[in-house]
């Protein structure tokens, strides 16, 4: 169903159909989705007019419920119902013992790293648990929307590592969808923030959510948001401060440490109470079931509440001075500090930062939906609804990417808060006589040892031509994209050889076990892996024929002999009469051969195109 | 706008060929707008960033990542006077590598040492922070006058200014090291003392 297009005062009639984008902030408590209609972002709400999901969901044998009916059977049935999956995702089994938090799962393992939790429903990953969340806000979108999605914007916390991001694509990838950008929280707030205020200059965004923490420093100036820094804690949010009452709680009450999972459900709930009673009053009664079934009552003061959070406060201060150093900015400078996420409503954190920053935070701005609608606003953009757009997010890696070298030692090869996308090439040579493969080790952190950073993933270079020990030099290009992830590629200098490389993730899920959740999940079940890559190849076969074809009315006879343009126009053909038939295999050939056979023609587009914006002229000017 | 190109030739940002000056348009040399370069920046980042092409071809994208990470690595580049500095002295064909070479002027480094005796001994002083802070400011000053130093080098780049440029880079890079080093016992003493 076409929508009826709409033009913007002052924005020409874009040539393509307008195309339907949302954005999601995937948070740990709760969940949102905003899209962008009329020129307005804004969150949507479900039927009962409730705009955010909380990031819940149960497993039951015969079925999953996702958000608020699973948050509220949470406390009864602990073991089913999975919370804050996002402080899992990415993490190896081992990591997720350190964190510090008794969580009331079943962990299984079975092979790889990936934790599994063990429910009614099967043994699930935290990539699958949030792919069921992603799922519920894409379809109050698209029926919001009255259409399917072309994309989306999912944003994640700005010091998420490489496997956090990759395992957030992995669960869009389940949920279905496609995504145009992992989109940085703090970075998707000052959008929102930064367009509404149309405020220049220097602003920190203190992002304090569920279970991360991140602190960006960013300088707006003409439309162009530019990170200068950011630090985080991705283990450190609102639920550490329920946990630091809930430990108060138990003290007072006498329960014991080992008390059981529904309890310690019920402490966490009725701590998560008191302390957002605790941001309008000065004091809150606390009433708790113990196990023999008597009840002990309490009080607890602002006061106290306020010296049991304290020292959780003060470690993200410290990330935050770090974050204006890297930055080079004094506090003074920054123009205002803006407050985002649910657990910035406690008094306390106000006031410890309004200290540090030597101002007032901004706390005028939905610190729950601010993400999301930054996120829309993004969305709208990149899947070009927006083409005379003028907006540019130039982010940040937020950890430094580091390789292992003899004796353990981690050589920084990017530095953290190195404006993305990066590439970075090193040498390397072989050690013994006709040495073909060899590995590398990449870690993130801040770290002189590897065993003190986090493994990122073991990528074993292949092919490399028999030479003598030494004698080969092969070139490692590192690159991270704008999405904040790593890829690799290695070029043996003196023969050519491209290397080909295979990437051991150290967490995270492989293809194959993505595979394999795909065609175990709900929505694929009808379909077999066949149909689906059909279907996929002819997809992108109408992406790419879509794109030429409109490519080459705007400038092809401008750009193209004719001698040039015959062999497009066959490869063009060839690739229609392919995708009308059943083989997945040779549409993907037909699409591979004729990109090559454009290459050349992408290339001088993008110059043209490059060159025009630059000189303020119209392409066609320069016939 | 800035950047005179000759005309009829296009400006070929993804030519690996062109230098970082000529990407950004600037004159080559040691002295740079640094607003100009800023404002530069932003507008090529603006045409070439991957957000331009996140729904377009692979091949597009691929270019436009390309791009861009060569646009960050030239603006990296110019920012910072030391690279900026290094990469001027490769444009002449004179590579420096850092781990391979070293001042020998025995004053300078007598002088490094000194600073270094200094900054060991800081948490001593009756006011460590105070006295870390001072002496971060006189490298940084030291920096500052080595960078002037710099830029008459390049003036007529001779094969003498250009030894010369080589030795002030030397020096340039073992100040840098000591400034960082120096901001890591700032950085503790800051947040000890919160």
């Amino acid at each position: 169903m076409a929508l009826m297009q709409i033009a913007e005062p002052g924005q020409a009639q874009a040539p393509h159909t307008h195309k339907l984008a949302a954005g999601i902030d995937l948070g740990t408590t709760n969940s949102l989705v905003a899209t962008v209609r009329s020129g307005r972002a804004a969150t949507l709400a479900d039927a009962q007019g409730r705009h955010l999901l909380p990031s819940v969901v149960r497993y039951l044998s015969d079925r999953i419920e996702v958000g608020h009916a699973a948050r509220e059977a949470a406390t009864q049935d602990p073991l089913n119902t999975i919370a804050s999956a996002k402080r899992l995702i990415g993490r190896g089994v081992e990591e997720i013992k350190t964190l510090g938090d008794r969580l009331p799962y079943h962990f299984v393992s079975r092979e790889g790293a990936s934790p599994r939790i063990h429910t009614q429903g099967g043994d699930v990953t935290p990539v699958e648990v949030s792919a069921e969340i992603l799922k519920v806000l894409a379809r109050r979108a698209e029926e919001t929307l009255g259409g399917p999605l072309s994309g989306v914007v999912i944003t994640v916390p700005a010091y998420f590592d490489d496997a956090q991001r990759q395992a957030t694509k992995d669960a869009a990838r389940l949920a279905g969808l496609h995504v145009l950008r992992l989109l940085n929280e703090p970075t998707a707030a000052a959008v929102a923030y930064g367009l509404d205020q149309q405020a220049e200059g220097i602003h920190a965004i203190y992002d304090l959510g569920g279970g991360t923490f991140d602190i960006s420093i960013l300088r707006l100036h003409k439309g162009v948001f530019e990170v200068m820094a950011t630090g985080g804690d991705s283990a450190l949010g609102g639920d550490d401060f329920d946990r630091a009452v809930a430990q108060w709680i138990m003290q007072q009450a006498g329960i014991e440490m080992d008390a059981d999972h529904a309890q310690l459900r019920r402490l966490m709930h009725d701590a998560c109470a008191a302390k957002e009673a605790l941001s309008s009053a000065e004091s809150t009664r606390l009433e708790v079931e113990l196990a023999d079934g008597g009840h002990w009552q309490g009080t607890l003061s602002r006061r106290q509440f306020d010296e049991l959070v304290e020292p959780l406060i003060k470690k993200t201060l410290m990330v935050c001075r770090r974050a204006l150093r890297d930055a080079g900015v004094e506090r003074e400078q920054v123009e205002e500090v803006v407050m985002v996420g649910g657990s910035t409503r406690v008094p306390r954190v106000r006031e410890l930062v309004g200290e540090l920053f030597g101002s007032e935070p901004l706390v005028d701005i939905d610190p729950d939906r601010v993400v999301a609608v930054g996120a829309a606003i993004q969305a709208d953009i990149l899947v070009g609804n927006k083409p005379d757009e003028e907006m540019l997010l130039l982010d940040v890696i937020p950890l430094s990417l580091g390789i292992e070298t003899m004796g353990g030692l981690s050589e920084k090869l990017i530095p953290r808060n190195t404006t993305i996308p990066v590439a970075r090439a090193q040498e390397f040579t072989t050690f013994k006589d006709g040495q073909t493969a060899m590995a590398i080790h990449v870690v993130q952190g801040e770290r002189e040892l590897v065993s003190d950073c986090r493994s990122l993933a073991r990528f074993e270079l292949r092919g490399i031509p028999p030479m003598v020990a030494g004698a080969a030099r092969i070139r490692v290009t590192f690159a991270v994209d704008a999405d904040g992830l790593l890829s690799v590629s290695a070029l043996e200098e003196s023969s050519g050889v491209q290397a080909s490389i295979e990437v051991k993730p150290s967490y995270g899920l492989n293809d194959q076990e993505i595979e394999q959740m795909l065609r175990d999940s709900l929505s694929h079940a009808e379909e077999d892996k066949q149909a689906r890559s059909l279907r996929e190849q002819q997809v992108e076969a109408e992406r790419v024929i879509e794109a030429l074809e409109a490519a080459l009315a705007a400038d092809g006879e401008r750009l193209l002999s004719a001698a040039e343009r015959q062999p497009i126009d066959q490869a063009l053909s060839q690739l229609k009469a392919v995708a009308r038939g059943e083989d997945p295999a040779a549409i993907k050939a037909a699409v591979e051969a004729l990109e090559q056979s454009c290459g050349f023609y992408v290339e001088r587009r993008m110059n043209q195109g490059i060159q025009a914006a630059m000189s303020g002229h119209n392409v066609e000017d320069f016939e | 706008m800035t950047g005179r190109r000759p005309g009829g030739r296009f400006f070929d940002m993804l030519d690996f060929s062109k230098n970082f000056f000529e990407l950004f348009g600037l004159p080559v040399g040691f002295i740079v707008d640094a607003e100009a370069l800023g404002e530069r920046y932003r507008e090529l980042q603006r045409v070439i960033h991957p957000d331009r092409y996140a729904n377009a071809s692979e091949q597009e994208r691929r270019l436009s990542l390309q791009g861009a990470a060569r646009i960050n690595e030239a603006f990296e580049t110019l920012k910072d006077p030391i690279a900026r500095a290094a990469y001027l002295l490769g444009l002449h064909g004179i590579e420096i590598d850092p781990q391979q070479e070293t001042t020998q002027d025995m004053e300078f480094l007598m002088q490094q040492m000194e600073l270094r005796d200094e900054l060991a001994a800081v948490r001593q002083q009756a006011d460590p922070y105070a006295a870390v802070l001072d002496l971060d400011a006189r490298v940084k000053q030291q920096i500052k006058t080595l960078v002037a130093q710099m830029a008459m080098q390049f003036e007529s780049a001779s094969p003498e200014q250009l030894e010369a440029a080589r030795e002030i880079l030397r020096k340039m890079r073992f100040l840098d090291k000591l400034r960082m080093e120096t901001a890591a016992v700032a950085a503790e003493l800051e947040d000890e003392l919160s």
